[in-house]
């Protein structure tokens, strides 16, 4: 085999691997904008929070996998808690109180973490079993990508399983078509849709903690990175999980070959596709008109 | 007294909607509550369910002070809503519509007749069992007033409070849901039917409510309001 074939297979590795953590965060941000209508302008600071409570708990435990269980969990409390007690309170306001809000909780958790934790670069290793390569046909592929490409379609398929075969998951989705119906059957919506922004954290939250080792952790990180995971959301249409998961891969694409080819160029190609796309079709590629 | 509204005053915004209403419903009654359009008969539900909050008076449900309650809670005391757009879940299958009519997902494994499960609901619906993995959204209006009727009893409730249940449907439709209601308040469910087809709602009511702008107007049995041209005219000829 020749040094481009494998120079390619490993640069597609890398950018679908990119592109399934974009999808876990847009995913979950999907989750909450498509069910309870909020368009939580935190959700980068979550998935920030997540690797940093990532690196604690890693350095506390010695163990990446402890953190991997624990830190996308403490996120999502912490998430369940800002809805419950802030969220919830400002729903009567409308959209603009809800976005107002988010923003505050993104910067007081910005705020937080360089409080807590500082603003330098904080390294996390990947743990030693998924370190190296793995020799698939006449090609290497790092092993750490390929773990998190089966942990996102670990986690897409249990939130399939979810939200068609569970009661939760129905209630869910006959509250996105009409909550006081549901809730005139005797179903605690306002419950149900704490869990459910638990639920969108948590996905941030893992995103945040597989990213930790390839990014290492900083406070720029909820910028960087949840940024993208907007843009995600708007170019494959807001609530539309199919189209997330479409523009992740391209934009994982777009950005490991973007950066093989055009170096400094790679960011605005994702930005000219996002542009493109709107263009065309203003309200994403499998967004509803309202 | 099963249900017990006193002196009720809701607003939308500033229009005061509901004027000191107050009625009541005993054990295992069918009671009718109507009048035109526009008299505050829907919001008079909607107060007693918690979807809208009523300002003063209370709401006494089976010896509970329910005023203000959370929809749900009204719901898981004993209170059903059979709401007039039907409101179905247009993406569920018919089992899963009823499913969430369930309270907490689960049917009690006794076989106690007096509660309803899918057998008990197909029996009275036998449309629904043939169309039972179709979604909502395919129903025919008729179809899916059976099956909002049948969610609300999923949840066992002691007292139904329907909303025009035969407006837009076609005769031999509006005899069935008709015959459906005499069926479930024959099993002992309570019934405050809010309904425009005056023929429908005298064959099935033992005492009627007659609703002016925001109060009741006239109150009685339906052998009291047949003797009383005045109040018919007042309060129901167009």
């Amino acid at each position: 085999m020749d040094v481009t074939a494998s120079m390619y297979a490993a640069q597609a590795i890398h950018g679908i691997a990119f592109g399934m953590v974009l999808f876990l965060i847009a995913a979950g941000l999907n989750v909450i904008f498509g069910m309870m209508g909020i368009l939580n302008l935190a959700h980068g600071a979550f998935f920030m929070l997540a690797a940093y409570f990532c690196y604690s708990v890693v350095a506390m435990t010695g163990s990446f996998w402890a953190a991997l269980l624990i830190a996308p969990v403490l996120t999502a409390l912490v998430g369940v808690f800002v809805e419950r007690f802030f969220i919830r309170k400002v729903q009567i306001m409308g959209a603009m109180g809800e976005l107002i809000l988010t923003l505050g909780v993104a910067m007081l958790i910005l705020g937080g973490v360089k409080f807590f934790w500082g603003t330098e670069n904080l390294p996390i290793s990947v743990p030693p079993v998924l370190e190296g390569m793995v020799h698939i046909g006449a090609l290497d592929y790092p092993i750490y990508r390929i773990f998190m490409i089966v942990l996102a379609l670990v986690v897409l398929a249990i939130m399939t399983l979810l939200l068609y075969k569970t009661r939760l998951g129905k209630i869910v989705r006959a509250a996105v078509s009409d909550r006081e119906m549901v809730n005139a059957l005797g179903i605690n919506v306002p419950l149900v849709f704490m869990f459910v922004f638990g639920i969108g954290v948590w996905m941030a939250g893992i995103g945040g903690v597989v990213i930790a080792p390839i990014l290492t952790v900083f406070p720029g990180l909820a910028d960087q990175v949840g940024m993208y995971a907007f843009i995600v959301v708007v170019t494959g249409g807001l609530g539309s999980l199919k189209g997330a998961f479409i523009v992740s891969i391209i934009f994982g694409l777009l950005s490991s070959f973007g950066i093989q080819f055009f170096s400094q160029l790679a960011p605005v190609l994702i930005v000219g596709f996002m542009a493109f796309v709107l263009a065309i079709k203003p309200h994403g590629l499998f967004g509803v008109k309202e | 007294m099963l249900l017990e509204v006193k002196d009720l005053n809701t607003f939308y915004g500033i229009s005061h909607v509901l004027q000191g209403l107050s009625l009541q419903i005993g054990e295992g009654e069918l009671v009718a509550l109507l009048g035109r359009n526009g008299m505050g008969k829907s919001t008079t539900l909607k107060s007693i369910m918690g979807l809208v909050s009523p300002q003063s008076g209370t709401v006494v449900f089976a010896g509970k002070d329910i005023t203000g309650w959370a929809p749900y809670k009204a719901a898981r005391a004993g209170i059903g809503y059979v709401p007039e757009e039907r409101r179905i879940f247009p993406e569920l299958s018919v089992m899963d519509n009823l499913f969430l009519g369930i309270k907490g997902g689960r049917i009690s494994e006794n076989n106690d007749p007096h509660v309803w499960n899918y057998e008990r609901i197909f029996r009275h619906f036998p449309m629904l069992k043939e169309r039972a993995n179709q979604k909502g959204k395919f129903l025919s209006g008729g179809e899916q007033q059976m099956l909002s009727i049948g969610r609300s009893l999923m949840g066992n409730p002691k007292l139904l409070l329907v909303d025009e249940p035969t407006e837009g449907l076609a005769p031999l439709m509006v005899q069935e849901v008709r015959n459906v209601l005499a069926d479930i308040n024959k099993a002992g469910v309570s019934i405050l039917l809010v309904e425009h087809n005056l023929k429908v709602a005298l064959s099935l009511a033992s005492r009627v409510y007659l609703m002016g702008k925001a109060h009741i107007g006239f109150a009685g049995t339906v052998e009291e309001l047949k003797c009383n041209d005045e109040a018919r005219q007042k309060y129901l000829e167009v």
